[in-house]
C-alpha cells in the first residue's frame, strides 16, 4: 500500500490513514512533551519522569517550573495554530493569520496598555485583565478589517492585507510610545512580554489560557463543518444552508478570545498560525473537522521550540548576573 | 413552482430590476435570455432569495421566501453560480459532498457520501473524485459544482434548480449533455428549473418557457420555441436582422 496518493500533483494521505495519524499524533505529543520536561538546567531523566521515582528538589522543578511551562506551550501553540486555521477559513485566503493581518499586534498594544497604564495588578486577575484586553485588541482589529476588505464593495484580499499591515505599523507605534511612557519595571516586563516567551510560566497563567482555549477551540471544532462550507463562497454557504453572519461572528469572536489569551501570557509568538495548518493542509487535507484537531496538536510541537532556547536564554541571564 | 411579483430592485440610483412579474411552473425548464447587463443575475438573485428586493414579494411554492428559514430554503432550492472560486485543495467529492449539508444531522455520512458519488457520475465527472478542486480545468470544475447542486435536491421532488450560465465553460458534447440530463431530472422529478443562458440555440432547442430581459424589463414571455424569432432577438439583442438571420435563421425557420 502507498501512503501517498497524486491528488492534483499534491501528496494527500489517503482517507483511511487520517484518523490513526491525528491518534499517532497526539500520543507522539504525549511523549515529545515528557522529554520536554526533561530538558532543562536541573537534570530530570525521563526514565523517572516515566517511572515516578524523583528526588524532592526534581519533583519541585517538574511541579513549579517543568510542566507548567510544557502545558503553556501545548495551550498556547495550540490556540495559535487553531486561530490561524479558523482565520483562514474564515477570510477564504491561506494567508490570513493572526500575526499577519495585524489582529496579534493588535491585541499585543492591548496588552502594554495594561500594563503600563493600569499599573502592576499580579495574579489571577491581572492575567485574566490581560486576557481580556488582548482580547478586544484582536476584536477591533477584526472589525477593522472586515470593515475595510469589504470597502470595494466584495471582500477583498488586497485591502485585508493592506489593512493589516497599517493595524501592524499602528499598533507597534502604540507600543513604542507606551515604551516611552513607561517606568523601569513596566519597562522590563514589557520588554520579556513582547519578546514572546513561555519561560515566565506559571500555573496561573496556564489555567487562565486553558479556561478560555479549550472552549473556545471545542466552539470551533463544532463549527468545523460549515467552516468547510464557507469555503465556497459566502451566498453559496447561504444557499445551503449555512447561518453566514452567525458563523463569521462566531470565528471572529473564538479567534479573538484563543489568540487574546495565548497573547497574554506569553506575547507574540509568530510563524505558527500561519505555517502549521498549511502543512496540516499539505498532508491530511483541507476538511476543518480534521485540520482544526490537528493543527492543535501540531501547533503544541512548534512552541516546544520556544522550551530549550529559553533555558539557554536563562543559563545566559543567570551568568551574566554573576559576573 | 416560483413567482415574482412587482420585483424591483435598486443600486444607488440606478434601477436594474423594474417591475418584474414573472411565473416558473414546476417540471419546466425555463431561461431567463438577455444581453448583458440586463439584470438576469440580479433577477436570478432575487428568485433565490440572495437579494432582498426593494419591493415586491418573491414567492417559493405559494409561501413568501422572507418566510422560509435558511435550511428549509436549502432543502427546497438549489443554486449554480457562475463562477465558483476555491483556494484550498479539496477533492471533487469532498466539494460534492458539501451540498449534502442541509442533510447533515439526520442523514448518515455514509449515504451522504453515496449521493455525491452518484451526483458525480450522472454528470460524467466520476473519474475527477480524487482530484483536488482547484487543479480541475473550468469545464470540470463546472460540473462539479453542478453535480454539488444536484446532490442538494436529490430525494426532494418538485424542488427549484436555478443555473446561472451552466454551461459557459463546457465544450459541445458536454452541454449538450448537461441540458438533456436538466429536461430528464426536471421531468423526473418535477423540478422548477430557472436558467440565465447566453447560447440562443441551445434555449431554442431544451428549455420550455423563457424570458426575454432587457434593461430590467420583462419584454416577452411564452413558449421557447414560439418566442425565440429572428426577429426578437434582433430586437432584444439590438443585433441587425441579418446577423440574427443568419446565425440563426437555419434553425429558427421552421
Amino acid at each position: 500500500m502507498t501512503l501517498f496518493e497524486k491528488a492534483g500533483g499534491m501528496p494527500v494521505l489517503l482517507k483511511r490513514v487520517k484518523i490513526p495519524a491525528l491518534l499517532l499524533l497526539g500520543l507522539a505529543l504525549l511523549g515529545v512533551a515528557m522529554v520536554a520536561a526533561s530538558i532543562g538546567a536541573v537534570s530530570i531523566p525521563l526514565s523517572g519522569i516515566i517511572g515516578g521515582d524523583l528526588t524532592d528538589q526534581q519533583m519541585a522543578v517538574l511541579n513549579s517550573i517543568r510542566l507548567p511551562r510544557v502545558l503553556l506551550a501545548v495551550i498556547v501553540g495550540g490556540a495559535l495554530a487553531v486561530s490561524g486555521a479558523a482565520m483562514q477559513g474564515l477570510f477564504r485566503n491561506p494567508l490570513a493569520d493572526p500575526g499577519l493581518i495585524g489582529i496579534a499586534t493588535s491585541a499585543a498594544l492591548a496588552v502594554a496598555m495594561v500594563i503600563v497604564l493600569a499599573g502592576p495588578i499580579a495574579g489571577y486577575f491581572g492575567l485574566y485583565a490581560m486576557s481580556v484586553a488582548a482580547f478586544m485588541g484582536a476584536l477591533a482589529a477584526c472589525f477593522v478589517i472586515f470593515r475595510f476588505a469589504k470597502l470595494s464593495g466584495t471582500f477583498s484580499v488586497t485591502y485585508m492585507l493592506l489593512t493589516g499591515i497599517a493595524i501592524n505599523a499602528l499598533s507597534a507605534a502604540g507600543v513604542g510610545f507606551l515604551t516611552f511612557l513607561s517606568d523601569d519595571q513596566q519597562l522590563r516586563t514589557l520588554t520579556f512580554w513582547t519578546m514572546g516567551s513561555l519561560g515566565g510560566a506559571l500555573w496561573v497563567s496556564v489555567i487562565v489560557a486553558t479556561t478560555i482555549v479549550v472552549p473556545t477551540g471545542l466552539v470551533l471544532i463544532r463549527n468545523a463543518r460549515e467552516l468547510n462550507v464557507l469555503l465556497l463562497g459566502e451566498s453559496e454557504a447561504r444557499y445551503l444552508g449555512v447561518d453566514v453572519e452567525r458563523l463569521k461572528r462566531r470565528v471572529v469572536i473564538c479567534t479573538a478570545l484563543s489568540v487574546g489569551a495565548a497573547i497574554a501570557v506569553s506575547g507574540i509568538i509568530g510563524f505558527v498560525g500561519l505555517v502549521v495548518p498549511h502543512l496540516i493542509r499539505l498532508t491530511l487535507g483541507p476538511d476543518h473537522r480534521l485540520l482544526i484537531p490537528a493543527s492543535a496538536i501540531l501547533g503544541a510541537y512548534c512552541c516546544f521550540s520556544q522550551i530549550p532556547s529559553r533555558g539557554q536564554l536563562l543559563r545566559q541571564r543567570k551568568c551574566r548576573s554573576v559576573s | 413552482m416560483i413567482g415574482a411579483e412587482n420585483i424591483i430592485y435598486s443600486i444607488g440610483a440606478q434601477r436594474i430590476l423594474a417591475n418584474v412579474y414573472a411565473t416558473f411552473k414546476p417540471g419546466k425548464v425555463t431561461a431567463i435570455l438577455g444581453p448583458n447587463g440586463a439584470g438576469k443575475s440580479t433577477l436570478l438573485k432575487c428568485l433565490t432569495g440572495a437579494l432582498k428586493p426593494d419591493e415586491g414579494m418573491v414567492s417559493l411554492d405559494g409561501k413568501d421566501l422572507r418566510h422560509y428559514s435558511l435550511t428549509e430554503l436549502s432543502r427546497r432550492r438549489a443554486v449554480l453560480s457562475q463562477a465558483n472560486p476555491i483556494s484550498f485543495p479539496f477533492t471533487a467529492h469532498e466539494i460534492v459532498v458539501m451540498g449534502r449539508n442541509p442533510y447533515s444531522l439526520e442523514k448518515t455520512s455514509a449515504s451522504n457520501a453515496e449521493i455525491a458519488d452518484e451526483a458525480l457520475t450522472l454528470v460524467d465527472a466520476w473519474h475527477l473524485r480524487d482530484r483536488s478542486y482547484p487543479t480541475l480545468s473550468g469545464g470540470e470544475q463546472q460540473r462539479v459544482q453542478f453535480a454539488r447542486v444536484l446532490a442538494q435536491i436529490w430525494e426532494q421532488e418538485g424542488a427549484c434548480l436555478f443555473l446561472d450560465e451552466p454551461t459557459s465553460a463546457l465544450d459541445l458534447k458536454h452541454q449538450h449533455q448537461l441540458m438533456d440530463l436538466v429536461q430528464k431530472l426536471c421531468a423526473e422529478k418535477n423540478l422548477t428549473v430557472i436558467i440565465v443562458m447566453h447560447d440562443l440555440n441551445l434555449a431554442y432547442h431544451c428549455t420550455d418557457h423563457c424570458f426575454f430581459i432587457r434593461e430590467g424589463w420583462i419584454r416577452g414571455g411564452g413558449e421557447s420555441k414560439k418566442l425565440i424569432t429572428a426577429d426578437n432577438i434582433s430586437e432584444i439583442f439590438d443585433l441587425p436582422m441579418e446577423y440574427a438571420t443568419m446565425r440563426f435563421g437555419m434553425e429558427l425557420a421552421g
